[in-house]
């Protein structure tokens, strides 16, 4: 599942991020990202491991363009984003789910606007100003909070909820834009560990039960192993290992993070 | 008994010359600029009995022609009003394309400068400008005030939009949304409840302001206010002043409520 194989790639039906040589310079000349290719197709969570400050936000930012690219293209299920500007840009971005360390809600607005906030890529901004949106995404809201247990909150402000309530909340409105890809930034970082799992749970499931790639920037190399299917190790802003994470070995993080202390 | 030599550490503050030369010159001009200008307390003393005369004319204030000065206070209101609604109206878009982690320099540059336009003189160097430009009465006020106010909140907004948390509004474009969108959904109720406040002490300072641009024929209650003081009408002066007071006042106790309504 690496770039050999993304080179020859057929148009397919499932939902996919495919990047391609991806390079990131700040400062000219000192790359952050250099030369990352892989490929994630239909039901499968990636999990990004890496020591901090090796771009593992740098590389998910750049595929929604959060982030400009210096080289190198990122596709979602075959569409070019890297090539995109303006209101095509946004256009691509709806299919393009992020969830993030800090949640990133609006703390002043109810649960359900902030779920809705998902879909305001779909609607006209007099139509979001009024709160008019479709009835059948409200449905599909209601429903959605219901799954992650959270429709009694669904008229509360986001500030009164908890972190996992709130990483929830983040999470669903990642969900309702219908992504073609997932990506969650350091989602549990912020979280106790008992939280944390029940966060990388409801994740993987919604991703599963909707065939949605899931690429996640983890440091907790645990909560990796035991949540995704693959792992890729960054380091120095290349990719060291890419493969199944039973297959991750002291070698290979010694590689990655450096050093043997923290290893038990 | 062991003696003890006690170590020479020096002043433990340092001494700085060039404050208290600052300190000593500054001393010298407020008393050489006072006598120049003939400050003096024999001056101010005979003042005070002018003044005890003057209060004594004002006493019992005249409401007699209560008609003009009810007239002339509902006008300041309108002028107040008006000015009010719409200088928080453009403050808006000024303030947002002033704020510059939204925007980018070559719009912000602009519209701070407007701003710091606006700002520069006092409203009754506009009044004059405008009642030149429009002629005497309310218009000339209330174009006074719009500016006044741009001036005033446009910069509040343009900062408050500045202290923003912008992680949301990464949330919300990296979904897509357009920017009014974002703006919308992101911005604006992160800083609602300050620019409620700021329009309120506008508001406030609109009707205070708007009682005075009369005095150069733009409008209000202002020009009755000098034409008495002219005349030498005294207590009726005293009735105007009186009003004044008691519609700031009322403005207050308005803006409290209306604060609460949106806390």
């Amino acid at each position: 599942m690496t770039s050999d194989q993304s080179a020859s790639t057929r148009p397919s039906s499932l939902r996919s991020l495919r990047i391609e040589n991806l390079v990131k310079e700040y400062v000219p000349g000192k790359p952050i990202l250099r030369n990352i290719s892989f490929k994630a197709e239909g039901k499968c969570s990636v999990a990004i491991i890496g020591p901090s400050g090796t771009g593992k936000s740098t590389l998910i930012r750049c595929v929604n363009k959060l982030i400009p690219p210096t080289s190198g293209t990122v596709f979602v299920s075959d569409e070019n984003i890297t090539r995109l500007h303006g209101s095509e840009l946004r256009k691509a971005r709806r299919k393009i789910g992020m969830v993030f360390q800090e949640f990133n809600l609006v703390e002043r607005l109810s649960v359900m606007e902030n779920v809705l906030c998902g879909r305001l890529g779909y609607i006209a901004p007099w139509r979001a100003w009024l709160r008019k949106y479709p009835g059948e995404e409200v449905d599909r809201a209601f429903e959605l909070l219901d799954s992650i247990g959270l429709l009694d909150f669904a008229r509360q402000r986001a500030d009164s909820l908890s972190g996992g309530q709130r990483q929830r909340v983040g999470i669903a409105r990642a969900i309702i834009q219908e992504p073609h890809v997932l990506l969650a930034d350091e989602p549990t970082s912020s979280l106790d560990p008992k939280t944390s799992v029940e966060i990388m749970e409801l994740l993987v499931a919604l991703s599963e039960e909707r065939s949605i790639p899931l690429i996640i920037n983890i440091h907790d190399v645990e909560l990796a192993k035991r949540f995704t299917t693959r792992v890729i190790g960054l380091s120095k802003g290349g990719i060291v290992y890419d493969g199944p994470p039973a297959d991750l070995s002291n070698e290979n993080l010694k590689e990655i993070y450096g050093g043997t202390d923290w290893l038990q | 008994m062991t003696t003890v030599t006690k170590q020479e550490y020096g002043s433990p503050f340092r001494i700085n010359w060039w404050a208290r030369a600052g300190w000593l010159i500054a001393v010298l001009y407020v008393m050489y600029a006072a006598n120049y200008l003939d400050v003096s307390l024999t001056r101010f003393i005979q003042g005070l009995g002018n003044g005890a005369a003057f209060l004594g004319e004002m006493v019992p204030p005249n409401f007699a022609r209560w008609k003009l000065l009810v007239g002339n206070l509902l006008e300041t209101v309108e002028i107040a009003v008006i000015a009010s609604a719409f200088g928080v109206l453009f403050s808006l878009p000024v303030g947002l394309l002033a704020a510059r982690n939204l925007m980018p320099p070559w719009i912000t540059w602009p519209a701070r400068t407007f701003v710091a336009l606006c700002r520069s003189f006092h409203p009754v160097i506009f009044a004059i400008l405008f009642v030149k430009a429009v002629g005497f009465g309310p218009l000339a006020g209330i174009l006074t005030l719009i500016f006044a106010s741009i001036g005033f909140i446009g910069k509040l907004f343009a900062e408050a939009i500045e202290e923003i948390s912008l992680k949301p509004v990464e949330a919300l474009r990296a979904a897509g949304a357009p920017f009014i969108s974002v703006i919308i959904y992101a911005v604006f109720p992160q800083v609602q409840n300050r620019f409620i406040g700021f329009s309120s002490y506008q508001f406030d300072a609109n009707l205070r302001n708007s009682t005075m641009v009369g005095i150069v024929g733009a409008g209000g209650i202002g020009g009755t206010l000098f034409a008495a003081f002219q005349r030498f009408d005294y207590d009726f002066l005293a009735a105007i002043l009186i009003s004044i007071i008691a519609l700031v006042m009322v403005s207050e106790f308005i803006s409290i409520r209306i604060k609460k309504v949106f806390q």
